[in-house]
This record gives C-alpha cells, structure tokens and sequence, in this order.
C-alpha cells in the first residue's frame, strides 16, 4: 500500500506520544480526546477519562471524512454552546449510529464512531491554520491565521510555503517566518510551531498533516480537529513512533463480508497478495485475475462495455500464491457467486484472466481454481455459469488444456485463451455471445 | 543518444538472486553477447567467492563480493546497478551505490520503500546525475542487448514477443505485470521494442515517463512509442507537455489503465501504490482525455490498444519509416535439468534408496506416519514405536515397543567406571566438544562392552535352534574355549541377584506372548551358576534373548532374526540408550570444569627395556 489515511485520534494521539521531543520544551498537549461507539459503557469511559465528567463536550464522527461542521455532524450544544454532558454525548452517538445518512459529497453509509473531547471556549480569531503535505520534489507548508470552517473561503490569506526536500533546519526556519501571512500577528509564536509541526510531519513520515483549527492559549495548545494520512510503508521504521495504527476503511464503502474479511486476513499472513472487493453482489460479471495490473484493465474493459453496474467484484491474486491459497481465495468469489441466479436469468460470467506471467507455474494456480470448481460445481451448474479464460506464462497450455478439462467434466460451459489474444478480449467475447 | 543499455553493458547485481541472473545470462546467450551481462554479484553474507551460472551449455564464474566497494573496484566497467534488496534495506544500498561514479543506471525492485526515503534516493540520484529505475518495477530491457533480472519473463516468452531483437517501438510501462503483456502486443501487432522501461508503481518512482520518453525520441531505433499510465499522479501531463512543446515529436500511443476509478466514491486503492486519484486531474479518464488532445493516439479503450499499435505500425511501414522485419537467429538454450524432469522430458538414475522415512510432503514422517500423528503424549505412542518405525518400519503391539522402551532406560547408564563412560569423561576433559566427547564413549562400544547383547542372542538362539541340551551347550562353549555371552557378573550373583535382570524377566513373562528362549537362557544359568554362584543371565544376556522372543513373537522368521542379529541391530539399543548416559557424564564434566585428566604414574606398571644406542644415520 502506501498513503493511508488515519483517524483524528490515531493522529492525535501520535502527536501526543511525540509532543516531548518536538515541542514539550514550550508547548503542552492535553490530548483528551477519545473514540467511543454505540456499544461503549459510557459511564465505564468516564472513570478512565475524568475530563469527561467536568467539562463541556464536543462530539463528532471520526470516519476519515471531513466538513463534518457543513454536514451537522458536530454536536457542540444542548441549549447553549459548551454545555454538553457526557450522558447526552453518548445519548447523540446512539441516535445517530447504524443509521443511514447521506453527506453533501454525496457519500451514504453509516456512522459508527465518534470522538468526544472538551469544548474549548476560544475566539475565532486566535483559530490558526496548519498543514503539510509531500510532493514529488518538495514537501508544501500551509499556515493561515484564519483556520476554522472557513479557511477555503479565504484560502488567498494562505501562505503556501514550498520547502525543499532536503532544506536544513535553519533554511527551514527562514523560509517560514519570510512567508509567515501579514494578518497574524504572534508571528514569533506561529513560526516557531510551524517549523516544529513540519519536523512533526516530516520525521514521522506522514504524507498529509492538517490542523484545522490549533489554538494557542498561554502555553497550551489544543488541536480542535485533525487529518492526517501516513506513508504505512514506513511502518516498519516508526513502530515506536506510531503506535498502534489501525487503518479503517473509507465511510460508506460497506462493512466487509465475511469472505473479503477471509482474504483480507489470508493475504496479511502470506507472502503472497491476495485482494477482494465485493462491488455488487447481484452482479452478472466475476472476475478472478492474477496481477494488480491486469485487474485494473479487467475491471476498466467490464466498466466500458457493460457499464459498473455488471461487474459484481474487483480483486487480484499475484505473488505466487500456493495451490491452497488460490483455492480458498477462489472458494470465497464462487461462494458469493453462486448464491442467486442472475436477476434476469442469464448465465452468469466467471473471467479467469491474466497477463503472461514471468514465471509462475500458471498450470500450478490453476490446479486451485480447479479445486474450487470441483466444490462449487453443482451451485454453479444450477445458477448457470459460463467461465472464459485468458492467461500466459510458463506452462500456460497445459493450465488451460487442465483447467478446460476440469470444467467439462463439471459440466460448466468453458472457453480458454492464451497469449495469442489479447488479455481483454475475453470481456468483450463473454458479453457479445449468446448466453 | 542510445539506448539505456547496450550489447556491452554490465551490470552489478546486489544480492544472490540466482534464479534471476541466470535468467540474464540466459538471455545474453540467446541475444549472442560475447560476455555475460553480469559481472559481479554483492552479497554481504556470502561465503563463497563466486557463482556458478550457465553461459549456453558451458558454466562461468561471476564473482562474489561483500561489498558494494569491493565490487565497484574489481569492476570498474560496470555501469548499472541492480539492486535486489528487501524493502527494508534497498535505501541503504542505493544510497551507497551513489557514491561510486562508474554506476550510472540503478535498478531498485523492492516494493514498499518509504516515500520520503524514496524522495531522497532521487534527490541525491539527479544531483549525480544518475538513472534510477524504480522502485517496485521489474526493469527495464533493451532488445538484443541487455535486460534486468525477471523482466520478460522465460526464454520462451521472449522469443515469442521478440525481445531478443531489436524492433522499433519505445515502451514505458508503471506495471511490471502489464509490461510483458504490451511487449506481447507490440510483437503481434507490430516489430517489437527498441526500448522498454517499466518505471515502478511507487508515487515517487525514480526516473519518470519524460525522463525515458526523452531519451527515445533521440533513440534511431525507436519510431514510435507506446505510454501505459496510470490512475494517480500527474507524471503523463509531462507527456502531453513534451508533446506540446514539441519535445517529443515521434508518433506516441496513450492509454492511462484505471479508467474504472472514475465509477468509486471515495478514493480506491487501485493495484499500485501511486494509483490513486486524489483529484479530477489524476483520473485515467481525463488523463486520457487531455492526452488525445494534444495529439497523442488515445484508444477508445484497452481492448482497442492493439487496433491501434497496428494502425501506427503499419503506416510507419509504408511510408518507409519502419524497415521490413527481419527475422534473426537464436541459438538454441540448453534446457534446464530441473525444469525438464518437471516437464517428464528426461528421466534420471538415482543414486539412493530410502524406505524408512520421507521428508518431501505437507509433513515429514516415519515409515508413513506423520510427526504429530506420535509425537506428543495424548497421541499413546513412546519412543518405543518411532524405534519401530525407523529401524523396522512396523507398527509393533504395545507391549513390544513398551519392551523396547523398557530396554533403553535399562541401559542407559552404569556409572562413571565403565570404559566408555570413562573415555567419555576424558576426552571431555581434555576440552573436547560434545560430539567428540560422545563419540569417544560410543566407539568403545563394541565385544567386550555392551556387545554382549549380540552375542548372547547369537549362541543362546543357535543353541535352542539346534536342540542342545543346555548343559550339551555349556560343554560345547567349553570345549571351543568361548565364554558364553551373556553369562556372568562382577559382583550379582543367585544370592544377589540384578535388579534389572529380575524385572525384565518379570515383565517377559507377564507381557511377552511367548518366551521360550528366556527358558531356555534359565535352565544354560541353572548349569552356569552351579559352577560358579556369579555365573549368572546377566542384563547383557537377558537382553539379548528377549529381543529374539520378541521378534519371534512379532511374527519374524528366523532368517530374518538371524539377519537383524548379524547386521548389529541388538548393539543398537544398547548405543541409544547408553547415548543418554555418557552426555551425561560429559555435561557433568563440562559443569565441573575439571583440569586435564592424566593418569598417575604409579598405576603403570613400566615395563620398558633399555634399547641399544641407535648408531648415526648415513647417507
């Protein structure tokens, strides 16, 4: 993979673990903030989390979206502003968890956890923004006195700071407070965090930082909201630095099905990659490609001539994968295959694909596909397949000449292909027959 | 400008990835270079000096250094660098391979390096001027000359797409899975590649689509090119502007694969690492877009890329721009042995024949039956039945392997007098290892200590065997002037008598279905001790005779009992469980950490006689 986006409170809480060595010689954090959902004891949260039974509550969802303000999503007041208890908090969490919502974005899903933290009385004009993000060439430092809900609004008042890559610390320092913008007027205070939040950013491996707003009261700092993405590759350098970093999936791509859970967890404990999507569970076109690239140009050819509609999954199986592996990653699409006939009676199309591999044994991998057919043939004679195979590779004649074997015997309609026709003719030939 | 590589170039290759240079050499041979393309193989823990690979039929030797230094020194012609690193040191190396000028291309295939490492290795390579390629790519390759570890694929595949020879297309690829399959098109569709690079799908790959797209356009032999981007990043955008700007002037074909983004909500994580649109302009469908704009040849799909390279292909031809191909030779490889007697082509002798144990499945056994079907205590089987199973390849009832059992513990130790024990503890004081130690202890095993247990089996069974009468027997050994084996102790007599002794005749006669050579050992005793009282059925006899009932009883012949007599099997047990003492007592000579044993003077008697004066030597 590479950038992740993470939750505010991962974030957060990385900031707070780092704090001492990048800004704890002037600055405080009091990183209280934490992530509750509808199932937590909120009286059990209160007893780890004291602060949340004096103060005023902030709550909002921590789902890697943002706007959460412009969408309603922020619950900051009961009757009047600052006054909310934690009993209401959890109360709104409750009214507004497992329920379908739709976003301005257009994003439908649902909401299932939130961060509560202090409401912190401040005036907007001390509400700063920050952020940083990483190009090809140069990393881009962002720094507005005008942060809050309206920094794009005013983002012409946004100093765009672009620091070389390799820039030292003093260079990093000058550049700063040159650009620091003209309306804030603390300017000492700003570039001083600045320069440390860059450091923050850039030693970390994060690929995208923001704080949107970060107020400075005396020496505290209090980061009203956060977003942060990592470079996880980086994972195995910062362990210490991170934590426990958990990478939720996007809001409203839905839960995963037990059979995308099941690859997800094969593939983190293979040497091999192994990746399933379920797109659209009544949907008439499967896939089951080798390759990350071929199963971009399957799913781009299934999307063209029979639109998205059709195309039930998006997955790839690549790295060598054994025998066992292909066969239980081929199990999983056959079993939400062949669950219901298609919607209008059609055969249902199984493609098989791949580009000429390098030096997979293709007749090896097969030998799992053919497994997986062998227990599915009955589902997939009574709901009516037809499968269409394209590969290359060593040993590619006798994969196919085996696999094509197999499913007659099955009784299961097959056509196979090798490298003689083009990787995604096999799309355009299922769709096109009579089936 | 050329290409990136030439029939001369060689490379350094970091790592002792086997399988991949040979795949090199390989393709050197068929492309008929004079020399191997790799020259010099970094392998830090190395112990060897070199490697041997095949050139055709013959096999050279590539050097092996520790480092990359040492490598560059001995190999100063070498101007590419193939980094096989894992992700986790691959920044290290490349940042090493930096320093030395005579490396001008760097190849970096691991796949999850750190971005901002990633940013550095590119910053420090443009200030050197230097090519990286990568990472997370499988190379690059330049037909007929030189190609990067796996890219291509096998010989076979090569061929068939005409990687061996030159053609007249510039590829360049983010995929590695995708580049073989464009190649396999180009070759159907057209002549094959002048040139191909497949940069990487990393976000920061090294060197980028312009960078190689540049150095085509200068390339004669590449007329025109075939681009496959990506959903992600703006990398094509300098394509179009080259193309704009009038930079790149040959005809180029453009497709960005990922066009099914556009469909998903959210950003999906589409294959590569760089693959993922974060605004409109990254989309593959715009990228598309604005590449057919500027006049580069966009298809209206993937499907239809090779309509297209066809279409190019051929009007290049026509016009006079692309010469008719020719067809070249290629020298026939030697198939690879391995592969071949995968494939049933050839068949070979064999030169050992094992029918006890198989280590080649899920899970190794013994004699057929899996490790954990008898390793652990819940499974009811001892170290009795693996015994079983090895050295006789049987399944013995319980009371046999029980019996076997039994036996070892018996013999496993007789303190620290007895000679093997003492060479044991000797050696191990003179401060040699274990296995010396043991060994030692072992090898004084034989006739006289511990070899009894054949023996007696041996005379007892042709006793019985024959029919004597025990007391014809004893006279028979008499008269032959051997001691009977088995028969006689130290100390134990019939009055006092070896606890062994007793409880294994005890359990014999309880569990055994039979034991008729026990008997008969008695009655030989009864005659024995009436001689003398220490003349007993000693554990060495008891032994011995026991394991002939017992194999009697397990249904063995007596051919086959006498062979597993003669062959030294009974010696066996006694090895085993006698193993078990002498590591202990050389554990405890360790413990101690006694001084060298020497013995006292005075316990030998000297009895050496004074020679002449030995007379000087003449020549």
């Amino acid at each position: 993979m590479a950038q992740r986006e993470i939750r505010e409170i991962t974030g957060k809480s990385i900031l707070k673990g780092n704090w001492e060595t990048f800004f704890g010689d002037k600055w405080s954090y009091d990183f209280n903030s934490v992530l509750i959902t509808k199932k937590d004891d909120i009286q059990a949260v209160q007893k780890t989390h004291p602060w949340l039974q004096k103060k005023g509550l902030v709550v909002k969802p921590d789902m890697l979206f943002g706007k959460r303000g412009k969408n309603g999503l922020v619950y900051i007041k009961n009757t009047t502003i600052g006054d909310v208890t934690a009993t209401e908090a959890k109360q709104w969490i409750d009214s507004k968890s497992e329920i379908e919502i739709e976003l301005l974005s257009g994003a439908k899903g649902e909401l299932t956890h939130f961060l509560i933290e202090p409401f912190i009385p401040h005036e907007q004009k001390n509400e700063y923004y920050l952020a940083a993000k990483t190009e090809k060439d140069i990393d881009i430092l962002y720094i507005s006195g005008l942060g809050g809900v309206d920094v794009e609004e005013n983002w012409d008042k946004t100093a765009e700071i672009n620091i070389p890559l390799l820039a030292t610390k003093e260079e990093i320092v000058a550049l700063i407070s040159k650009n620091i913008p003209s309306e804030i007027e603390d300017k000492q205070t700003v570039s001083d965090f600045a320069a440390r939040f860059y450091s923050f950013f850039k030693t970390l491996h994060f690929s995208y930082l923001e704080l949107n707003p970060v107020v400075f009261s005396g020496t505290a700092v209090h980061v009203l909201d956060m977003v942060a993405r990592i470079d996880d590759t980086a994972g195995f350098l910062q362990a210490k630095n991170w934590g426990d970093v958990d990478y939720p999936t996007a809001f409203g791509m839905t839960a995963l099905t037990q059979e995308e859970k099941d690859i997800k967890t094969m593939d983190e404990n293979s040497g091999a990659s192994l990746k399933l999507t379920l797109l659209n569970q009544e949907g008439r076109v499967w896939t089951l490609v080798a390759g990350g690239g071929a199963s971009v140009v399957y799913a781009d050819t299934i999307a063209d001539l029979c639109g998205i509609n059709e195309m039930a999954n998006y997955g790839e199986y690549s790295g060598n994968p054994s025998t066992e592996e292909t066969f239980e990653y081929t199990k999983r699409v056959l079993d939400l295959m062949t669950r219901k006939k298609d919607r209008k009676n059609r055969a249902k199309i199984l493609l098989i694909g791949g580009a000429i591999a390098n030096f997979t044994d293709v007749a090896k991998t097969f030998n799992g596909i053919i497994q997986a057919l062998d227990a599915y043939q009955e589902r997939c004679r009574d709901i009516g397949i037809k499968i269409y195979v394209r590969r290359g590779g060593p040993n590619y004649k006798i994969g196919l000449e085996n696999l094509k074997k197999a499913a007659i015997s099955f009784g299961l309609p097959i056509e196979v292909y090798g490298p003689e026709t083009h990787i995604t003719e096999i799309v355009k030939l299922s769709l096109t027959e009579q089936n | 400008m050329s290409a990136l590589f030439t029939n001369k170039t060689q490379a350094i290759f970091w790592n002792n990835n086997v399988k991949a240079i040979q795949r090199m050499l390989d393709y050197d041979y068929i492309c008929g270079r004079e020399k191997p393309s790799v020259s010099a193989i970094v392998h830090a823990t190395s112990e060897n000096s070199f490697q041997k690979f095949f050139f055709g039929v013959r096999e050279v030797l590539v050097p092996i250094y520790k480092s990359t230094k040492d490598a560059v020194d001995a190999q100063p012609e070498a101007d590419t660098f193939l980094n096989f690193a894992s992700f986790r040191t691959a920044y290290d190396v490349t940042m090493e391979a930096l320093e030395f000028p005579s490396l001008k291309t760097l190849m970096i295939t691991a796949e999850g390096i750190p971005e901002r490492l990633a940013q550095e290795i590119n910053i420090q390579a443009k200030k050197l001027g230097r090519t990286i390629i990568g990472p997370a790519t499988v190379g690059a390759i330049t037909p007929g000359c030189f190609k990067v570890a796996n890219i291509g694929g096998s010989i076979d595949n090569i061929v068939k797409t005409k990687l061996h020879k030159i053609g007249s297309v510039g590829l360049v690829t983010r995929s590695g899975g995708l580049f073989n399959e464009l190649a396999n098109i180009i070759s159907i569709k057209a002549n094959g590649l002048a040139e191909g690079v497949a940069i990487g799908g990393d976000r920061f790959p090294g060197s980028s689509y312009l960078d190689h797209m540049l150095r085509m356009e200068k390339n004669p032999d590449v007329k025109f090119m075939v681009l496959l981007g990506e959903v992600g990043g703006s990398d094509e955008y300098d394509i179009i502007e080259a193309k704009k700007s009038g930079q790149l002037t040959k005809p180029i074909i453009g497709w960005c694969i990922g066009t099914v983004g556009q469909y998903f909500q959210g950003p999906v994580q589409f294959g590569h690492a760089g693959a993922n649109a974060n605004q409109d302009k990254e989309k593959a469908s715009i990228k598309n877009e604005e590449m057919k704009k500027a006049g580069i040849r966009v298809p209206k799909n993937f499907n239809n890329l090779p309509e297209l390279i066809e279409a190019i292909y051929h009007r290049l031809l026509a016009e006079g721009t692309i010469d008719k191909e020719t067809s070249k030779n290629v020298p026939n490889l030697p198939e690879d042995y391995t592969a071949a007697i995968n494939a049933g082509k050839i068949r070979k002798e064999t030169n050992f024949i094992c029918t006890i144990s198989d280590d080649r499945g899920a899970e190794a056994n013994y004699a057929g039956v899996p490790i954990s079907q008898l390793a652990m205590p819940d499974t009811g089987y001892n170290i009795g039945d693996v015994i079983s199973l090895l050295w006789f390849k049987k399944r013995f009832p319980k009371w046999t392997s029980d019996f076997i059992e039994s036996v070892i513990k018996t013999v496993a130790d007789h303190g620290p007098a007895v000679s093997g024990a003492h060479n044991a503890r000797v050696s191990a004081r003179a401060g040699k290892d274990l296995i010396s130690s043991l060994c030692s202890g072992i090898l004084t095993i034989g006739p006289k200590f511990g070899g009894a247990i054949d023996g007696a089996a041996k005379y007892f069974k042709y006793a019985l065997d024959n029919n004597l009468d025990p007391r014809e027997f004893v006279a028979d050994m008499k008269k032959k002037n051997i001691p009977i084996p088995g028969i006689g102790h130290r100390i134990k007599s019939v009055r006092n008598p070896d606890k062994r002794v007793e409880e294994l005749k005890r359990y014999a006669k309880e569990y055994f279905p039979s034991c008729e050579l026990l008997k008969y050992a008695e009655k030989v005793e009864q005659v024995t001790t009436a001689k003398k009282d220490t003349l007993i059925l000693n554990v060495d006899g008891t032994i011995g005779v026991l394991m002939v009932d017992m194999w009697r009883n397990n249904g063995y012949s007596e051919t086959e009992i006498d062979e597993l007599i003669r062959s030294g099997t009974l010696n066996a047990f006694f090895v085993i469980g006698r193993t078990i003492g002498f590591i202990g007592h050389i554990l405890d000579e360790k413990r101690l950490n006694m001084p060298l044993y020497r013995h006292q003077f005075d316990d030998i008697l000297y009895d050496v006689k004074e020679a002449e004066e030995l007379a000087p030597v003449t020549n």
